[in-house]
């Protein structure tokens, strides 16, 4: 446990290593990515196996930052920053996996990633605002130039959209964070501190403040209607960076609301409650039609991503402790799945087969030609349906229950979701993966297919591909592991004034 | 009048090595230089311009904090004893700039001037008298009128130099006049006995009038808007090192001085902060410009496509969040203010630096002559994003922390209701447009490749890398532990 704060050094040291090694040779910054990322997640997983249960935010550092203005630099866990770490080292082990054809300005490349990475583990371990904040910020600029630099395409515009987005939101995030510490006089940044602050503003500041705070995160949460930078980000990413951003990225935003928006000002939860859950339910629905309507393979999984990080924030808007915890397993899920999704996407075909037209790909016979991504692919489809088994089946059902005793038409509008999400998913692995299947085309077209082979499936991807395959069937059949240590947490005196009737 | 010479040849022996040293510097190149190329003559020039300002900062931490000398004429507190160190380490990055960008004729004379400059800058620190105070400016802007308009070969030169010189000698009259209205109010010129003249008798139209003459002259020298109109002009044709010292040093002695004269001296006509819109103060003056200056900076740089007056109107634009400096100053000291007009002028400096060494390589006034940098140089490449986006306010980079300081401390005087508060959303809102310009310029820099197909390596001089890496160091150094600058004071 004590050990988790190295996560973010080793990543930043990695960063800096790798810029360094890169200069040598593109295998030296490769090994020293994944030696980064998989010794910070070997870190997150040896605290995970030595954790036990607790509602305590467990302090991991407390000194003075700057004493000035009361800023500590703060480091703490629990359940919920656990499972979010244990993802963030999965999700940064694949990506450098899913990376490593990448041969052009190498070192630059792991250095951006890793800079990333660390800024990922400092957001999900800080217990101090101002930190949180600071982390959150570094974590957006690598994106910019990992989409701009490396990306296909139309880059640079995804790359711009994305960053003013995210910049837009953390202006708000701050804007709310300095507005509750000047006008509430808290004495520093702590979160505790915070909450106290925010107690002291009148009912009409607070129900403000959230708004800034919760709509500042949930942009980076992809919520409707500000999600429009997730699809065209997501696309124009090279493979590593899109899992990331949909792996963990994504979730920094939903960490935000959870962590920092939604325990300090309880009662603008309260007001704002509705709205929320009325805006994921529509990110839920519309983003799911969107992608069933798409031609471009890509654009199908990043709109389903804005679809199942609804089900996120609308697990949190439900804000009872059912909904919250599949929220927060709904957020490893996806994490995971949407991960393995772009790898197959992005990496497996795209780079192969050089386009990611439907209608292009309908005519190659994709299941004989890469017959292990299609096999990935069909197992990642039927998780990312909410198949029992896999770990979206667990999250959503979770939710769902949590959702209905809210809302019951709430309720079933969200299963109305689930079963949109089935039909899109369906829908793309027919077309990219069996467009033809008729026995006479495929013999045409593997004819064809010999003449041109596909290079094969490398060792990097087949790796990364069942390590993630392994989390999402290890959480489908054993989702305990997990809400075991999410449960608890969610107790705390910090966070249980989230849930109805526990305000202040 | 308590007035002892000792006491003042003592305190002020960084400014007598400072001029000192550039008549030394002249001289040595009068003598040694004459039949010696141009670059030899500059590299002299440069180094024993170097060693005078160290020997001038090891003066100024030798003498320390003396507080009031020469008969309150001046003051060595620690806000002035911290401006006088961050101003020669600002000319000393300027020598750093100098000694990679194209070489003009008569080096001595440039070093010289940036020396006398200094000079000026570090009595605006410590100036603590109107006479005083006026003396000191105008020794600066002089010098830097001079430095402007150096590049005698380039017609740009001449015109940045011959705008700023106008504009300047208007704002200087304003000063002036205001100055002499406060002397024939209160009769005095030393800024704590005007103060207490001001606390008894408040408020008038009189004191009104040579308020705003005084915030005319400072919305000129700060190049805060509607006063800013010199302020791409002379960034764009002035010589590269000339500009990376008015963005820089100029502006950290020029806000030193100005927060002097109205919280120290005309505290008494500052006004009710938290209502800042009730007439009767000359904070109402400071959030107008503050206001101003945000939006036609940020605005106004959205279109550009000169990289250096895009940096002349990022530079308005922190001018206003400086101003929120100024306001915030009488709550939480002048140490925020100082961390933000030192770190800033360092990153301002640096981003200059770079430019430098780019002209000299084949030019450098378009955004898109960045082009291909990242392979060109990785070196300038890699200090210009961390330049830019200190700029930007990155954490944990110096710049983000010194807005933060100033946002938190302005809601703080009046609350989210005020026009404070107000304008604390206008500029939070508006740091977020910024980044979009920034970024552009990082687009350029280390995304698009190069305009030919081969990228030609970019040599930078040793003295200029060393300057560029002490620049980059202070600012993620800084960034990361700013207690380091505020515990001084």
């Amino acid at each position: 446990m004590n050990l988790l704060p190295c996560t973010i050094y080793l990543s930043f040291a990695g960063a800096v290593l790798a810029l360094v090694a890169g200069m040598k040779s593109s295998a030296a910054a490769r090994a020293v990515a994944l030696l980064t990322a998989v010794s910070s997640w070997g870190i997150a997983l040896y605290a995970a196996f030595g954790f036990t249960p607790s509602s305590e935010f467990l302090t991991l550092v407390n000194v003075p930052w700057i004493p000035q203005f009361g800023i500590n630099y703060h480091l703490a866990s629990d359940g919920i920053s656990l499972t979010l770490l244990v993802l963030t080292g999965l999700a940064a082990t694949c990506g450098v996996l899913f990376s490593w054809n990448i041969e052009e300005r190498t070192g630059e490349f792991f250095a951006f990633y890793l800079a990333l990475i660390g800024g990922v583990y400092g957001v999900f371990l800080s217990a101090d605002a101002f930190v949180f904040f600071v982390f959150y910020e570094i974590a957006i600029v690598p994106k910019y130039f990992l989409i701009a630099n490396w990306g296909s395409t139309n880059r640079q515009y995804g790359a711009m959209k994305l960053a003013l987005y995210s910049f837009a939101g953390s202006a708000l995030v701050l804007a709310g964070l300095l507005w509750i510490y000047s006008t509430g006089y808290a004495s520093s940044f702590g979160l505790d501190q915070l909450a106290q602050g925010a107690a002291t503003l009148s009912q009409g500041a607070q129900i403000t403040v959230f708004a800034l705070l919760f709509t500042g995160f949930a942009v980076l949460a992809g919520m409707f209607p500000f999600h429009t930078w997730a699809p065209t980000g997501h696309v124009a990413a090279p493979t590593g960076a899109s899992m990331l951003l949909a792996g963990v990225v994504m979730k920094l935003g939903a960490y935000g609301c959870l962590r920092v928006a939604m325990p300090l000002l309880p009662a603008g939860l309260d007001f704002w409650q509705p709205v929320i859950a009325g805006l994921a339910i529509t990110g839920i629905l519309y983003a799911g039609l969107v992608a069933l309507v798409q031609d471009d393979f890509k654009f199908v999984i990043g709109y389903s991503s804005v679809s199942h990080m609804g089900f996120v924030l609308l697990g949190l808007a439900a804000a009872n402790p059912s909904a919250v915890a599949g929220a927060v397993l709904q957020m490893f899920s996806h994490g995971v799945i949407a991960g393995l999704l772009f790898a197959v996407v992005g990496r497996m075909v795209y780079e192969r087969t050089h386009t990611r037209q439907l209608d292009e790909l309908k005519k190659l016979p994709l299941h004989r030609l890469l017959p292990f991504a299609a096999v990935v692919f069909v197992i990642a489809g039927l998780a990312s349906m909410g198949m029992p088994g896999f770990s979206g089946f667990p999250a959503e059902l979770t939710i769902l229950i949590g959702v209905w005793n809210y809302s019951a038409i709430l309720g079933v509008l969200a299963a109305l979701g689930v079963f949109i999400a089935a039909a899109f998913t369906l829908r793309v692995i027919q077309v990219s993966f069996f467009g033809q299947s008729g026995s006479r085309a495929v013999a045409q077209s593997s004819d064809a297919a010999h003449n041109h082979p596909l290079p094969p499936i490398t060792w990097p991807e087949k790796t990364g591909a069942f390590l993630l395959l392994a989390a999402t069937l290890l959480i489908g059949l054993k989702p305990d592991l997990l809400l075991d240590w999410i449960v608890p947490s969610l107790q705390s005196p910090l966070m249980k004034v989230i849930f109805h009737g526990g305000a202040r | 009048m308590n007035t002892s010479y000792a006491q003042l040849a003592h305190a002020l022996q960084p400014e007598i090595i400072l001029a000192d040293g550039a008549v030394l510097v002249i001289a040595f190149d009068l003598i040694f230089g004459r039949h010696r190329p141009l670059a030899t003559r500059l590299a002299a020039s440069l180094a024993l311009g170097a060693l005078t300002l160290v020997a001038a900062f090891i003066a100024s931490v030798f003498v320390g904090p003396i507080g009031g000398f020469y008969g309150e004429s001046f003051v060595l507190d620690s806000f002035a004893l911290a401006t006088r160190g961050g101003v020669i380490v600002l000319a000393l990055l300027t020598l750093g700039v100098a000694a990679g960008a194209k070489v003009m004729r008569n080096p001595a004379e440039y070093v010289a001037l940036i020396l006398f400059a200094t000079t000026g800058f570090t009595l605006m620190a410590a100036a603590n008298h109107l006479l005083i105070a006026f003396a000191s400016l105008e020794l600066a802007s002089l010098s830097l009128y001079l430095l402007a308009g150096f590049d005698k070969d380039r017609r740009e030169s001449a015109e940045a130099g011959l705008k700023y010189f106008l504009l300047g000698a208007l704002a200087t009259a304003f000063l002036l006049f205001g100055f002499s209205l406060i002397y024939g109010m209160t009769g005095e010129l030393a800024l704590p006995r005007i103060a207490a003249v001001l606390a008894q008798c408040g408020m008038s139209p009189l004191p009104a009038l040579a308020l705003v003459m005084v915030m005319v002259a400072f919305g000129f020298k700060a190049a805060a808007a509607p006063f800013h109109l010199w302020a791409p002009d002379a960034y764009e044709g002035a010589p590269t090192p000339s500009a990376a010292l008015i963005a820089s040093a100029s502006k950290l002695a020029g806000f030193t001085l100005f927060t002097r004269l109205l919280w120290p001296g005309l505290g008494a006509l500052a006004g009710d902060s938290s209502h800042a819109l009730n007439p009767g103060g000359w904070i109402t003056i400071v959030v107008l410009l503050a206001g101003a200056s945000l939006l036609i900076g940020n605005l106004a740089a959205l279109a550009q496509t000169n990289l250096r007056r895009l940096l002349a109107y990022s530079a308005i634009a922190h001018a206003g969040v400086m101003m929120l400096g100024v306001v915030t100053a009488s709550l939480a000291g002048p140490g925020p203010l100082f961390y933000y007009l030192f770190t800033y002028g360092i990153a301002t400096a640096g981003a200059f630096g770079v430019i430098a060494v780019l002209e000299r390589n084949g030019g450098c006034q378009k955004i898109t002559d960045l082009a291909g940098l990242s392979r060109r140089s990785p070196l300038l490449a890699g200090t210009l994003a961390i330049f830019i986006l200190s700029l930007a306010g990155i954490p944990p980079l110096a710049g983000f922390f010194g807005k933060f300081t100033f946002f938190a401390l302005m809601l703080r005087i009046g609350g989210i209701a005020s026009p404070t508060g107000a304008l604390t959303l206008l500029a939070i809102a508006l740091s977020a447009v910024s980044l979009y310009y920034y970024l552009v310029v990082l687009k350029q820099a280390l995304v698009e490749p190069f305009a030919s197909e081969k990228p030609t390596r970019i040599h930078v001089p040793a003295a200029t890398a060393l300057t560029l890496l002490a620049a980059t160091a202070l600012i993620i150094g800084l960034g990361l532990c700013p207690s380091l600058l505020l515990t001084f004071f």
